[in-house]
């Protein structure tokens, strides 16, 4: 029935804009059908552009305004300033331009939108006018070069140390499991091969003759220690995912067939972000957000949604199947305290396969 | 050449009967075959932004109910509610098409072939049977790819990019099994007809220019068919090496990009391949396919600003040496899509220095199509509205291009709607405008017909309104770490403060894609209906202009004219009228422009 409807109505959409058509064309086959911009049309489309450019800036201003607060949460890794900062400088200088540039293009084409009697002037070339736009965005983009290129090698060069904990990240369809290394600090030989053993027990597919991966403890949910720099060490099982984490400014992919590895340092605690203003304004939105919800949900007899509280997330970031929407892993960041407490009450790959 | 061109003459001299086999279907007429090209590339267009309108339904109203997916899903939305798997499935085949059916073969296939002969005075192209079969192989791969959607499990759905081991494991998805083959071979046939089209175009451009016509007096048109050609030549091959290669891990068993693989479990036979590797040689393709979708936007383009304006191109040979140094360039970027790949991170760091270099032919070539506008006489006419909406968009999507071609800033962005956005208003809205302002131009070359300025009027300013409505939230929800191809954000309390901004997006898109309607309909009626052109409607300089409405086999009766300027003499002073087509002889005492 509604399939019938919605194509009732497609159909009646459709006519009406057939309608409106034949009507403009109508309309003009009284004046000039010459189909070429004419005097009059020259002047009107010169003034549209003119209220485009209007339109862009308040286009621009309005999501600021409105979506301003979503733009790059909080960054709670040691090299998320570094992101941050050149973030913001090439944004500004994207913004910048984009801001100059459109405003000529479009004041250009108001100002000089054909007019009766008016001749364009002959300029074909100036080799200094090329060349200023050439090398302004040679210096500048330079500058962004040797900036990013800096702050890239300072991120993406890891360096094995005793201080770092060495975490994997296992990827498969469709969720995240992460190996800690265990008191010896080296993560066990694995191989999907392995995946069978002990009745499926070997989650992560660890070779149970390496000694070394007898105390790596498998578990589903990422707790960090603050402070601490973490290296890790990402493998799947299947098709490619990627560990998208991006209050850490972290990515990388999972990749079948070989170890891809990050490393950054979490600066900032689960409950000390939670304390943050602006996570607080944002989950007091989510939560107003979520009751509307559940309204809805309510009157067709459903569960309301419970109420969102502040968590990091790692996320699935490489298309993976049906359900990758929703691959997904918590993370808490916690004093090592609490990240030695929490430890000890995990069960090692020995004991699960006992 | 002259005898050459003699030969030619003699050929089309005496006039062949043609049936309506030879003449509408299997013709070897550039101009039937840019028109059969152009009217596949529409209905293909068709086809692509339904289904992208459709999955904005599903972003906007997660597992809503709509009547539409009952009618055109069917078993994929039970009850109205659009599948996971069809969702992927419509992204994957959304983005195939408009990248490789729409903008390349219906983009640079249409023009190409309409212009290339007209514009530098051949008789035809090359070989005119290479390319009714480049056409007819193009139509073939079309029709495989429409068939994909109906097979059982589903058309492919591991996104155009197809990475295995997704699309190579019939286990992982439902549309990695028949549809994906289908996939494949439609895309080898494909790149076979891109590769016979661009090397007649190469020969064409070098071999038949009629006299007068030296490179340096070519319209920058053709000048960007022909070095979009050369970027076809060259890449695409690689594709279809990655393509044959999938289809050997897919169906004989072979590992070149497969390793140590669980699945269903099951341990796989696969050892010793790599995803990675599949990546590089796919994006060796996939760059320079960004640049065969826009240089051919941005030829039209220029030719269109210069026309309309009334003015000479600001700065002829620099926007030659950028094109030619972005097609250079293009070769060696593919790297920047795998940045987090997981290959060598100093890598990344030559393909951000390789990439961020692409912004300066760019930067050229936006501030030379607006000192072309400045002190012009603009007649504002769709096409010129449309090329003006091209650099628009070409600069707001090219600019977020320095952040996401920044290896650093890509580590955060990667994949999400800030990408999304990016390419859409560079490469996807860009080439678009490019293609729709090449039809509003050369619909009377075509058809012999005016197209309806008023509705062109219309379609312009509800299209710019809404793509910009629709990609400029995108960098915002992107920037706050949405991935794409997500199915819904409902997994994800921590997103529920931007499921507004997808509300928004949607309802631009809806509108934008009725608007398209206007244009389907301004087609379709004038073909029919159309008034009548004169020879040359815009008052242009460049040659196609000087040939008879009606089409004839040859282009010209008689000779073929001389050229003997360039084709940018617009308001040259001296002259009576504010333009000299590249056929009329320079006055006495006048100077030919040293370009």
């Amino acid at each position: 029935m509604t399939a019938i409807l919605t194509l009732t109505v497609l159909v009646l959409i459709a006519i009406s804009l057939w309608q409106v058509a034949k009507i403009f064309e109508m309309s003009q086959t009284t004046k000039d059908n010459s189909q070429v911009a004419n005097d009059h049309d020259n002047d009107i489309q010169g003034k549209l552009m003119f209220a485009f450019l209007a339109f862009l800036y308040i286009l621009t201003l309005y999501s600021f305004w409105e979506w301003g607060d979503v733009l790059l949460p909080k960054a709670a890794s040691e090299h998320g300033s570094d992101y941050d900062s050149l973030m913001w400088i090439s944004f500004s200088l994207i913004f910048f331009v984009q801001t100059i540039t459109q405003a000529l293009l479009h004041y250009f084409s108001f100002k000089y939108r054909g007019e009766p009697g008016k001749k364009a002037l002959f300029y074909a070339d100036n080799n200094r006018l090329e060349a200023i736009w050439t090398i302004i965005p040679v210096i500048t983009l330079a500058g962004l070069i040797l900036f990013g290129l800096y702050t890239w090698t300072n991120i993406m060069t890891v360096e094995e140390n005793d201080e770092a904990l060495v975490i994997e990240l296992y990827a498969q369809q469709f969720n995240w499991k992460a190996r800690y290394s265990g008191e010896d600090g080296v993560l066990g030989d694995a191989n999907v091969r392995f995946l069978q053993d002990f009745e499926g027990k070997n989650l992560v597919g660890i070779d149970a003759t390496d000694p070394n991966g007898l105390d790596d403890v498998i578990v589903q949910e990422l707790h960090l220690p603050v402070g601490r720099e973490i290296i890790f060490k990402m493998r799947s099982q299947d098709v490619l995912h990627s560990a998208y984490m991006p209050h850490f400014r972290a990515q990388m992919n999972c990749v079948p067939g070989m170890i891809t590895e990050f490393a950054f340092t979490p600066i900032t605690t689960t409950e000390d972000m939670r304390r943050d203003p602006e996570v607080i304004a944002k989950v007091k939105k989510i939560n107003k957000i979520r009751v509307e919800n559940s309204k809805e949900l309510i009157a067709n007899g459903e569960e309301a949604l419970e109420p969102y509280v502040f968590d990091y997330i790692l996320l699935c970031n490489k298309i993976c199947g049906a359900s990758h929407y929703n691959m997904q892993m918590k993370i808490i960041v916690e004093t090592p305290e609490e990240y030695q407490q929490w430890m000890n009450e995990q069960e090692t790959f020995a004991q699960v396969i006992q | 050449m002259s005898a050459v061109q003699h030969n030619h003459e003699e050929d089309h001299g005496h006039h062949h009967k043609e049936t309506f086999m030879t003449k509408y279907i299997f013709s070897q007429d550039h101009k039937m075959i840019s028109k059969q090209y152009l009217i596949t590339g529409l209905f293909m267009g068709i086809i692509g932004i339904a289904m992208s309108l459709m999955f904005r339904l599903q972003l906007a109203w997660p597992e809503k109910s709509f009547g539409i997916f009952e009618v055109l899903l069917g078993k994929w939305a039970p009850d109205g509610v659009m599948d996971p798997n069809v969702y992927l499935a419509l992204v994957t085949i959304h983005g195939t098409i408009m990248v490789f059916f729409v903008l390349t073969a219906g983009l640079s296939g249409t023009f190409s072939n309409l212009l290339i002969p007209l514009q530098i005075g051949a008789r035809d192209m090359a070989s005119g049977l290479l390319n009714m079969i480049s056409f007819w192989l193009f139509a073939l791969s079309s029709v495989i790819m429409i068939i994909s959607l109906f097979v059982e499990a589903g058309p492919a759905a591991a996104g155009w990019t197809i990475y295995p081991p997704l699309s190579a494991l019939a286990q992982a998805q439902p549309g990695s099994g028949m549809g994906m083959t289908l996939w494949l071979v439609s895309m080898a046939i494909f790149v076979a007809s891109s590769l016979l089209g661009s090397l007649n175009y190469i020969v064409t451009v070098i071999n038949l220019r009629t006299k007068g016509m030296s490179m340096s007096r070519l319209p920058l048109t053709i000048w960007a068919f022909f070095i979009t050609a050369i970027i076809g030549v060259v890449s695409f091959p690689v594709l279809l090496s990655a393509a044959l290669l999938l289809i050997m891990d897919r169906s004989f068993g072979t590992s070149f990009f497969l390793s140590d693989i669980f699945i269903q479990g099951e341990v796989l036979h696969y050892q010793g391949g790599s995803p990675v590797l599949y990546e590089h040689l796919f994006w060796f393709l996939g760059h320079p396919e960004v640049y065969i979708v826009l240089l051919p936007a941005l030829g039209i383009t220029s030719e269109i600003i210069a026309t309309n304006s009334r003015k000479p191109i600001f700065g002829y040979r620099a926007m030659v040496a950028s094109i030619i140094a972005i097609a250079f360039l293009s070769t060696i970027v593919w790297g920047h899509h795998m940045f987090i790949s997981g290959m060598n991170p100093f890598l990344g760091s030559v393909f951000t220095f390789t990439t961020l270099l692409i912004a300066i032919p760019s930067a050229v070539k936006a501030f030379n199509y607006i000192t072309t506008l400045w002190k012009g006489n603009l007649q504002l006419n769709p096409a010129m509205l449309f090329s003006i909406g091209l650099v628009s968009t070409f600069i707001s999507g090219g600019l977020t291009g320095i952040i996401l071609g920044d290896s650093t800033l890509d580590i955060n962005v990667h994949d999400t709607y800030f990408v999304v956005a990016h390419f859409h208003l560079v490469m996807g809205i860009s080439a678009l405008y490019g293609l729709f302002a090449g039809v509003y131009h050369w619909f009377p070359k075509m058809f012999g017909k005016m197209m309806n300025k008023n509705l062109g009027y219309v379609h312009f300013w509800v299209t710019a309104v809404c793509a910009y409505g629709v990609f400029f939230p995108m960098h915002f929800i992107g920037m706050a770490g949405l991935p794409r191809r997500y199915y819904t954000n409902t997994a994800f309390p921590y997103f529920d403060d931007i499921a507004n901004i997808n509300v928004v997006i949607t309802i631009f898109a809806l509108i934008a894609g009725l608007a398209q309607l206007v244009f389907l309909y301004n087609f379709l009626h004038s073909i029919f209906y159309g008034k009548k052109t004169e020879m040359n409607p815009w008052k242009s300089n460049t040659m196609e202009w000087t040939a008879p409405v009606e089409h004839m086999h040859g282009n010209w009766p008689g000779a073929i004219p001389e050229v003997h300027r360039w084709a940018y003499d617009y308001s040259k002073p001296g002259q009576e009228e504010d333009w000299v087509s590249q056929i009329v002889p320079l006055k006495d005492g006048e100077e030919e422009l040293q370009h």
